[in-house]
């Protein structure tokens, strides 16, 4: 059995008198100790709902409104808050993409850590303090004595992805979550914040569910991939499979559409149009308007996740082209 | 040598930050420092850097939006950079620029007609009313946007056709050169592609001379014809997207490169040490880049770089590039 299950998840919000939309679909995912999981999508692809949904922090009005969530067997969202709360923030924890906004700009980064340690754990101040400054270490802060004692204003935006890192591993969780957590920051920056989470997930043998829209940060980082469109998973598989033969036509379209593979000067391949909001899907696949390859059928059902691609006319496997 | 359509000589722009009441001192941010550069017509000349690095100072200062605190700006040999508002009108219909977020850069109670009818009334008073509608008309025709999309509001639109709008807006007066800051960084992938493509086919319909400014490495490789790399106010290393992909020659473009993320993977493989930019307050006496440099010398802490040109043709702001 897989740590993390989640199976035909649907998330749902209210919209005016007229009903429910959905935001998320039908959504499988599965993920084993230790294990990175890329969550690709563009915005509004239903890929931070799924992170939040994993932690039941839907808001209200919006709900799951069908499937399940099981963490080592058990369904979190049968379970009630106190039980909830000892998984989240604790087993399982979260890095947001902005630490400007996740870090509490009033409170010095000592403060946050040690508060963070006391809600899961019985221990002092004195040990927390410690505790702290050893995962400051952890993710090479320099001289984290005094920076605990730091505000999150005097920190830069690299230095502040840090804290919230050393923030989520403050409780040794067995999974990571990340939505965006370079998106705020400058490519060396990033560069520096993703090898740190790459060799603290190596290193603690943690897992990752890293939610992003840039292909090249996964491809480095995540060993299996999953494509969302429109609240669906479209395509799934190990990352480096997909990176290099991908089959269903949007995966293959974000590929071609990347500068990094097309000739220098040359007209990049584009997919028209844009992906169509929650509120107003077509029939049928959701992506068919834009796909090259749609046909009759396409426009009459929902293709299912079939081998990791719903689609029903998926590009072959490059294996299969060459020969 | 054909005259350069813009020229930047020695271009400085400091800001005063605000002083306590109290204090005599006067701090000083420096946001360009001794800063020149030359874009040639028709070349998409490209500006890459970390934030705060002075890019988008750079495309502001020569759009006339800051005034330099020293140098000088010239467009087509003319100087710029000292011109009143009035002398500067006819010469700013042959120069507009695109910004980053199309949802801020869009007045959202303006429908599309009005935004775009804007800068002919006032930059082309000349025009008759009749004259106007058809110029419109011709650059949505121009930036594949629909003719019905002119009694929409911006809200009405996704973000890839807020900023076919935003571009149409630049073009509307039929400029020569536009400055174009992080055109897509606020767009999803599929339509980065799009607005980068619409570019490309602009500049080929009407020769237009591009200054795009952005931090994505990958699209300047794609787009680029030269490349200024700029660090805390200066340029480190100029040359042409070619040369400057395949032989990086300052250590802090390699340091950008190494950043990219790779399709092909393992280049986040080992750790790397936090790097800061240092404060644009205090600059640093010797290179600004030397605190993060990993082949610093002691002369690099004394002595500030100056932009020199190489055997291959690059300059570089190194004393140790060669």
């Amino acid at each position: 059995m897989a740590m993390l299950e989640v199976s035909d998840l649907h998330v749902a919000f209210p919209r005016g008198k007229r009903g429910w939309v959905e935001a998320l679909r039908g959504v499988d995912l599965t993920l084993e100790k230790g294990e990175r999981l890329g969550v690709v999508g563009e915005s509004g692809a239903g890929k931070s709902m799924l992170a939040f949904a994993i932690l039941n922090l839907i808001a209200d009005p919006g709900r799951v409104s069908k499937g399940t969530i099981r963490f080592e067997g058990a369904n979190l969202l049968e379970m009630s808050e106190s039980e909830i709360r000892r998984i989240r923030g604790n087993r399982i924890s979260m890095i947001f993409q902005d630490p400007m906004v996740t870090l509490n700009p009033v409170l010095s980064i000592g403060t946050q850590m040690v508060e963070t340690l006391k809600a899961h754990r019985k221990i002092s101040t004195a040990e927390a303090r410690r505790l702290s400054i050893d995962k400051l270490k952890e993710v090479a802060i320099p001289s984290a004595e005094t920076r605990l004692d730091a505000y999150p204003h005097e920190l830069s935006g690299g230095l502040r992805q840090r804290v919230v890192i050393a923030i989520a591993l403050l409780t040794d969780p067995e999974i990571i979550i990340a939505d965006e957590p370079t998106t705020a920051l400058d490519v060396t920056i990033q560069a520096e914040i993703m090898a740190l989470i790459l060799k603290l997930c190596r290193e603690k043998d943690v897992a990752l569910i890293l939610i992003t829209h840039d292909l090249g940060v996964v491809a480095e980082v995540t060993e299996r991939l999953m494509i969302m469109y429109a609240g669906k998973c479209v395509e799934t598989g190990p990352t480096r499979q997909i990176i290099d033969a991908p089959r269903h036509p949007y995966a293959s379209g974000l590929l071609k559409a990347l500068p990094q593979n097309a000739e220098r000067g040359s007209r990049l391949y584009q997919i028209p149009g844009s992906m169509p909001p929650i509120t107003a899907l077509p029939n049928g696949c959701s992506y068919h308007p834009r796909c090259e390859f749609a046909s009759e059928r396409c426009h009459a059902a929902a293709p299912a996740l079939v081998n990791g691609v719903a689609c029903y006319n998926p590009l072959k496997a490059k294996a299969e082209a060459t020969s | 040598m054909t005259q350069p359509i813009i020229e930047t000589k020695g271009v400085d722009m400091r800001f005063a930050l605000p002083t306590h009441f109290l204090s005599r001192e006067k701090p000083m941010l420096h946001a360009l420092t001794n800063v020149n550069v030359s874009i040639e017509a028709g070349e998409s000349f490209c500006v890459v850097g970390e934030s705060g690095c002075g890019k988008t100072t750079l495309g502001r200062a020569i759009m006339g939006l800051n005034t330099p605190s020293a140098g000088e700006i010239y467009f087509n040999g003319q100087r710029i950079d000292q011109m009143d508002e009035d002398t500067r009108k006819p010469i700013r219909r042959d120069m507009q620029m695109v910004f980053q977020n199309p949802y801020a850069s869009l007045n959202p109670r303006r429908n599309v007609f009005e935004t775009l009818a804007e800068p002919i009334r006032h930059l082309m008073p000349e025009k008759s009313e009749p004259d106007v509608r058809q110029q419109v008309e011709d650059v949505l025709e121009a930036t594949g946007c629909d003719q019905s999309w002119q009694r929409k509001l911006p809200h009405e639109f996704s973000g890839g056709q807020r900023q076919r709008i935003a571009i149409a807006r630049a073009l509307v007066t039929n400029p020569a050169f536009i400055v174009a800051d992080e055109p897509i960084s606020a767009l999803d992938v599929s339509i980065q592609a799009q607005i980068l493509n619409l570019l490309t086919d602009l500049q080929a319909d009407r020769g237009l001379t591009y200054l795009f400014i952005t931090h994505d490495l990958s699209v300047v490789e794609h787009f680029g014809t030269r490349v200024a790399v700029m660090y805390l106010g200066q340029v480190m290393e100029l040359a042409t997207a070619e040369t400057i992909f395949a032989t990086p020659k300052h250590p802090y473009t390699q340091l950008l490169l190494d950043a990219i993320p790779k399709l092909a993977g393992g280049s986040f493989d080992k750790p790397r040490q936090p790097g800061e930019l240092p404060d644009p307050v205090n600059l640093p006496k010797g290179c600004p880049f030397a605190p993060r440099c990993a082949k610093v010398q002691n002369r690099c802490l004394a002595e500030r770089p100056k932009l020199r040109t190489l055997p291959n043709g690059t300059q570089a702001a190194c004393h140790y590039a060669e």
